[in-house]
């Protein structure tokens, strides 16, 4: 199989890493959602963005299998 | 804790206990392979694993039995900071889909079980293979006696004394595993998964419900921590640097365990492990509700000798014995699949890069096989006996340089997965001298995970291993530099 060049696509998957990395972005308490400090529900909003970036990159991908 | 006996709750351990050992012993007859001699079907369950065996196993064997009670113990001891492992399970992810894909390719071309194979067929060095070798089955033993902890703590909630209860369950435990390989986690991981889920899906709905909703939960952890003087809901500044090196070392460490990288090499396919990189958040997102559990620990008015009690104490005042006891059971079993392929990946370790590298390499596949069942039941001892008769803080202590240590075969793992450039001595000298000053450093500050350098008036606190791991880094680089100029094209290993 020939190598293509990697997308660029790849790079949303840096994006979880400054979201979550840089703490001074998030560490706050207003303003909440269903009772969750901001701290609290913007790093488990997170979890959902995460898996759609690394959906958006795996589509790209031609399948190897 | 009250140790009267709560029969409800044990009837009900039991009955999922004993179906969770015919299933451990059955599992030896699933997709039957012609042979179980050979360490590819006992070591790797035939290499066949699809997606969703996949994410149960390795959810099953990632999120541990120990994580379950210590996450939310942290959180409830310290508040927010507690709560980085929810950022180290989402940036983990990028870095495996990333990664890992290519080095399950490694492994099955060269029909490789270990990652210290992969870096033996890579660098052709005797010492980096048995340095990533070694590092592994030092750092996986503390880890399977942190399962025994786990387990210690659901046995002493049910009402039950004495060692017999945990000696018992280890002892079929490792039985099954010599019997039928990483078949016996894989199958187990689905009742053990769905069982948890059931459970914290549980807990997050009814819970807040008895104790007046989430914002009040998270008001009276407040109150709490402000009452006690330390923690909080929120971080100080001063813990922000402390928070994001340990979510990116911790995430950068997690899948250089031998045990991981086990529930990798097991996979059938590289798009298997891409979509499992995808799906697997849903574990963080569990873990994340189950970190709040430590809070709920505060509006329920709980009180603990020890803060590993939080959430057995917690299912027991808040819910019915029968309900508890199939809580602790999901805690317990929970203890067993990342148990059972811990000792299966420290065995793969030993077989190959130890035994078959020094003491017979002619062995056989079936020869194999056997040392590393052999391997598998002696590991568990030794976690066994670990936690009867040394201190439980010994286990964590070792634990959290084990993190420190497994982290320094970063290098040598990944690097060659992208270049050629590196050589084995420079790797070797990297690894070594992350893996002394780290140690040196963590010692020195009291088997603490934080190290504060200081630059005249600036002072950094950040996660040692990770400190090491830059170390380690800069020495390969500079190392691999020399090198190169000397001897620009030829292999110096041996």
């Amino acid at each position: 199989m020939p190598k293509s060049r990697p997308s660029p696509l790849w790079f949303l998957l840096l994006l979880p890493y400054l979201g979550l990395l840089i703490v001074g972005l998030y560490n706050r308490a207003a303003p909440d959602l269903f009772g969750f400090p901001f701290f609290y529900w913007y790093q488990l909003a997170w979890v959902p963005i995460t898996s759609v970036l690394i959906y958006l990159v795996y589509r790209s991908l031609p399948d190897d299998e | 804790m009250t140790s009267e006996l709560d029969y409800p709750a044990i009837a009900v351990f039991v009955f999922f206990f004993l179906l969770v050992t015919v299933m451990g012993f059955v599992a030896a007859k699933w997709r039957r392979p012609a042979t179980l001699a050979h360490i590819d079907e006992w070591g790797l369950g035939g290499r066949q694993f699809g997606t969703w065996i996949t994410w149960f196993l390795v959810g099953g064997d990632f999120y541990t039995a120990y994580t379950v009670i210590a996450v939310p113990a942290l959180v409830y001891g310290v508040g927010a900071y507690g709560f980085f492992a929810l950022p180290y399970t989402i940036i983990v992810y990028p870095f495996v889909f990333a990664v890992m894909p290519l080095l399950w390719r490694r492994a099955k071309d060269g029909a490789h079980v270990t990652a210290a194979d992969i870096v033996h067929d890579q660098y052709q060095s005797r010492g980096l293979e048995l340095a990533v070798a070694l590092t592994g089955m030092i750092a996986t033993m503390p880890y399977i006696a942190l399962q025994l902890i786990g387990m210690a703590a659901v046995i002493k909630a049910l009402g039950l004394t004495g060692e017999i209860p945990l000696v018992l369950a280890f002892l079929v435990l490792a039985l099954y595993t010599y019997s039928s390989g990483l078949r016996a986690p894989a199958l187990i991981a689905f009742v053990k998964d769905i069982m948890i889920y059931i459970v914290v899906l549980v807990a997050v709905a009814f819970i807040p419900l008895k104790l007046g909703g989430y914002g009040a939960i998270f008001s009276a952890a407040d109150e709490a921590f402000k009452a006690k003087g330390s923690g909080g809901i929120l971080l100080a500044p001063s813990q922000y640097i402390p928070y994001a090196t340990l979510a990116f070392g911790s995430a950068l460490a997690a899948f250089m365990y031998p045990h991981t990288l086990t529930g990798i090499f097991a996979s059938k396919s590289a798009q298997t492990i891409r979509k499992n990189a995808m799906l697997l958040p849903a574990y963080t997102l569990l873990l994340g509700l189950i970190a709040l559990l430590g809070y709920m620990g505060y509006a329920a008015h709980i009180k603990v000798t020890s803060n590993n009690d939080v959430v057995p104490m917690l299912f027991k005042t808040l819910f019915p014995g029968w309900f508890a006891g199939f809580a602790f059971a999901a805690i317990g079993i929970g203890a067993l699949v990342p148990a059972a392929v811990m000792s299966i990946g420290a065995a793969n370790l030993f077989t190959r890069n130890v035994w078959k590298a020094y003491v017979d390499p002619n062995i056989s596949h079936a020869g194999e096989a056997k040392v590393a069942k052999i391997t598998s039941i002696a590991v568990k001892v030794g976690a066994l006996l670990v936690i009867l008769f040394l201190p439980t803080q010994f286990a964590l202590d070792l634990q959290l340089l084990g993190g420190l240590w497994i982290l320094q075969t970063f290098p040598a793992v990944v690097f060659g997965l992208f270049t050629n450039w590196f050589r084995a001595p420079a790797l070797l000298a990297g690894w070594a001298s992350g893996l002394a000053v780290g140690t040196y450093f963590s010692w020195m500050d009291g088997l603490k995970p934080l190290h504060t350098l200081v630059f005249g008036d600036t002072k950094i606190t950040l996660y040692v291993g990770l400190l090491a791991l830059v170390l380690n880094i800069v020495v390969t680089l500079a190392v691999n530099a020399l090198l190169a100029q000397r001897k620009p094209v030829i292999s110096t290993a041996e």
